[in-house]
């Protein structure tokens, strides 16, 4: 990037690992990426990409035996990839807030959103009276568009609607001023409508408060309305990166050329959609040289002996051998 | 709609309600009252032979209800459903396709028990050989290998298992399949190979599909006509491309405008407010008033009909 503001996140080389009685699965390959303030990176992928568990590595919430077997990652200059269990929770909530998919599990059902919200917020803050922690409760609230707050905060997560429920997950994930926010598949679970409500919550807060955003998501839609920048996943790595508007539109890597493909579109109707044959690869079965070359059309020989890196393109950059000497 | 095609399906005031009670005990103890849900009002369309029509609208709009009557999964409160007659004269015979694989297939049978089923349950095939020989040319037909039938469900990705459920449902020769999201829980690359599957088997079978779908722009790609649901009934009904060149009620306009459009990524679009209320105490009137940007007291008292407008749409509005 060529943009001098500082990284908020900072990804170099992950690789995550998790191994098994029939030997070990790299579930995550040279992983790179960073997030600046204020900005929405949008990462997909179809299901097993390894889309969460970059996520999840991040939050240092991978689960067993998986585990960080290469590579850094830094919040605000700070390596946070090596520490222990107690650090990170103070981390975690402080520095990086979370939203995952489905609100009702994420919230505590014996506890009023009002409780929930305080206990964030004195655990996080400290010095904060009760009495300071409410009225927060009532301004997040507030801020996340949640109507009549000062009734709300006393109501329990089942007296709210899935897209409140959301919208409350959004204010705890807020609650103490992180720096970084991972939300994987936020809106997932929600109808159309109340998509697009989210979806524009989130974009208005995190650029009021400068936070950086990782949006996980297989909704190139989502993707669309909401993120600055796209990160394509497949196979556990990263195959291309760039601006949202030249990736959606102009998509590098012949992957997300098939996929954007074969998402029906608004416009002109088509008989059949573009298909991309066959399937993701398994992790413990990637193929040798570039991962997508057994469903690529445009595979050379070279696709089939070495991996490419990232490489750069106009304006970002994928992991196809097209754009440095060819597949011959 | 288009009177000179004949149709394979004719609902007509198609109404389902639930009991959504408390148990006796508590209903005597806390003085509760019974409690309906109507889960659908009033619905009638009629889908022609060979087409496509569609269901949309949020969850609880009834949509997977009517997939549910249409196959007899559950008897309507009131209503009719008739199927024309098929080929060998009986009425149409109709089948259904799930939304998640993972769920709609049994863990222990292997993938040529499953499918087989249907064959040895309705003794549809008189001798084990010829059981497996269609067996055989139905995995073909959805696109997978004999070798196939001898797995488990769990050997496969969640496209193959659709393309295993599509092979179970196509296995008693039906005219008629009631696909309820069947693609939701797939991935858009894998999403595509099934839509075209399904596109191509219409073809090739002369299948009549009552597809159901939140996904706008799938429907758009598979339907000739759709119906837009809302709290369990039918607010507009038209031709694909009526519909989505000229909405006329203002939930389906809402809903158009909140397809994300990939290929116009930060699109200014209108945000609506409110959410879809209980459809245990739906709104007075037009379901819909408390949303909508049109409403007036009108509304508030009046429920609109489904009125037929010049182009062949039917909309339940009193200002469209």
């Amino acid at each position: 990037m060529l943009d001098a503001t500082p990284s908020c996140l900072e990804v170099r080389n992950l690789v995550v690992e998790f191994p098994g009685r029939h030997g070990t699965v790299t579930a995550l390959n040279d992983i790179t990426l960073d997030i600046r303030p204020g900005e929405i990176l949008g990462v997909v992928g179809e299901s097993g990409a390894g889309k969460s568990m970059t996520g999840a590595a991040i939050l240092g919430l991978l689960e067993r035996p998986g585990r960080i077997a290469g590579g850094e990652i830094s919040l605000a200059g700070r390596r946070i990839d090596g520490l222990g269990d107690r650090a990170m929770e103070k981390v975690r909530g402080r520095e990086i807030g979370a939203i995952f998919q489905d609100p009702l599990t994420s919230l505590n059902p014996l506890f009023t959103v009002g409780a929930q919200l305080s206990e964030t917020i004195r655990q996080h803050i400290p010095g904060t009276s009760r009495a300071q922690a409410r009225a927060r409760a009532v301004e997040l609230l507030q801020e996340v568009g949640i109507p009549a707050p000062q009734e709300r905060v006393d109501h329990f997560p089942h007296q709210f609607s899935g897209g409140m429920r959301q919208r409350v997950v959004i204010a705890l994930a807020l609650a103490a001023r992180p720096k970084l926010i991972i939300a994987d598949e936020p809106t997932t679970a929600l109808d159309v409508s109340i998509q697009a409500q989210i979806t524009g919550l989130l974009r208005k807060l995190c650029k009021e408060h400068d936070t950086a955003v990782m949006l996980v998501t297989h909704d190139m839609g989502v993707i669309a309305e909401t993120a600055d920048r796209v990160a394509v996943m497949y196979a556990g790595r990263l195959i291309e990166i760039g601006p949202v508007e030249d990736v959606l539109k102009s998509p590098a890597h012949p992957y997300t050329r098939g996929l954007m493909a074969s998402i029906p579109a608004l416009g002109a109707r088509v008989r059949t959609l573009h298909q991309i044959d066959g399937a993701m690869p398994r992790l413990n079965a990637i193929p040798a040289g570039c991962a997508f070359n057994p469903r690529c059309t445009l595979a050379g020989p070279r696709c089939r002996r070495n991996r490419p890196d990232l490489i750069p393109t106009r304006s970002g950059q994928a992991a196809c051998w097209l754009y440095e000497g060819g597949v011959e | 709609m288009t009177a000179t095609q004949t149709a394979a399906l004719r609902v007509e005031k198609l109404d389902r309600v639930f009991d959504v009670s408390a148990p006796f005990l508590s209903r005597l103890l806390y003085r509760q009252e019974r409690r309906y849900l109507h889960a659908v009002n009033d619905v009638s369309f009629s889908v022609p032979s060979g087409g496509c029509l569609s269901l949309v609208g949020e969850s609880g709009c009834g949509k997977s209800t009517v997939a549910r009557l249409v196959t007899g999964i559950y008897p309507p409160s009131s209503g009719q459903i008739r199927f024309a007659p098929g080929r060998s004269g009986q009425p149409l015979s109709a089948q259904m396709i799930f939304q998640d694989p993972y769920a709609s297939l049994n863990p222990r049978w292997r993938v040529k028990t499953i499918i087989a089923e249907p064959l040895r349950e309705l003794k549809l095939r008189d001798t084990e050989a010829l059981v497996a020989e269609r067996v055989a040319e139905l995995l073909g037909i959805v696109g997978l290998n004999v070798a196939d039938g001898d797995k488990f469900p769990h050997e496969f990705s969640g496209g193959q298992r659709q393309r295993i459920s599509i092979a179970r449902a196509l296995a008693s020769e039906p005219e008629f399949l009631v696909c309820d999201e069947p693609t939701s829980a797939l991935d858009v690359s894998v999403q595509a190979q099934i839509l075209n599957l399904m596109r191509r088997l219409q073809d090739e079978l002369g299948l009549t599909y009552l597809f159901i779908s939140h996904d706008l722009s799938v429907v758009r790609h598979m339907s000739d006509q759709i119906a837009v649901m809302y709290l369990g009934r039918i607010v507009e009904h038209a031709e694909t491309e009526v519909l989505f060149a000229d909405p006329k009620h203002p939930y389906t306009r809402l809903l158009l405008e909140t397809i994300p459009d990939v290929n116009s990524p930060h699109r200014d679009r209108k945000i609506v407010a409110g959410e879809v209320p209980s459809p245990l105490s739906p709104p007075s009137g037009c379901t819909f008033h408390p949303r909508c940007p049109l409403a007036q007291d009108r509304c508030k008292t009046e429920r609109p009909n489904l009125e037929t407008k010049p182009d062949g749409a039917r909309v339940a509005c009193h200002f469209a």
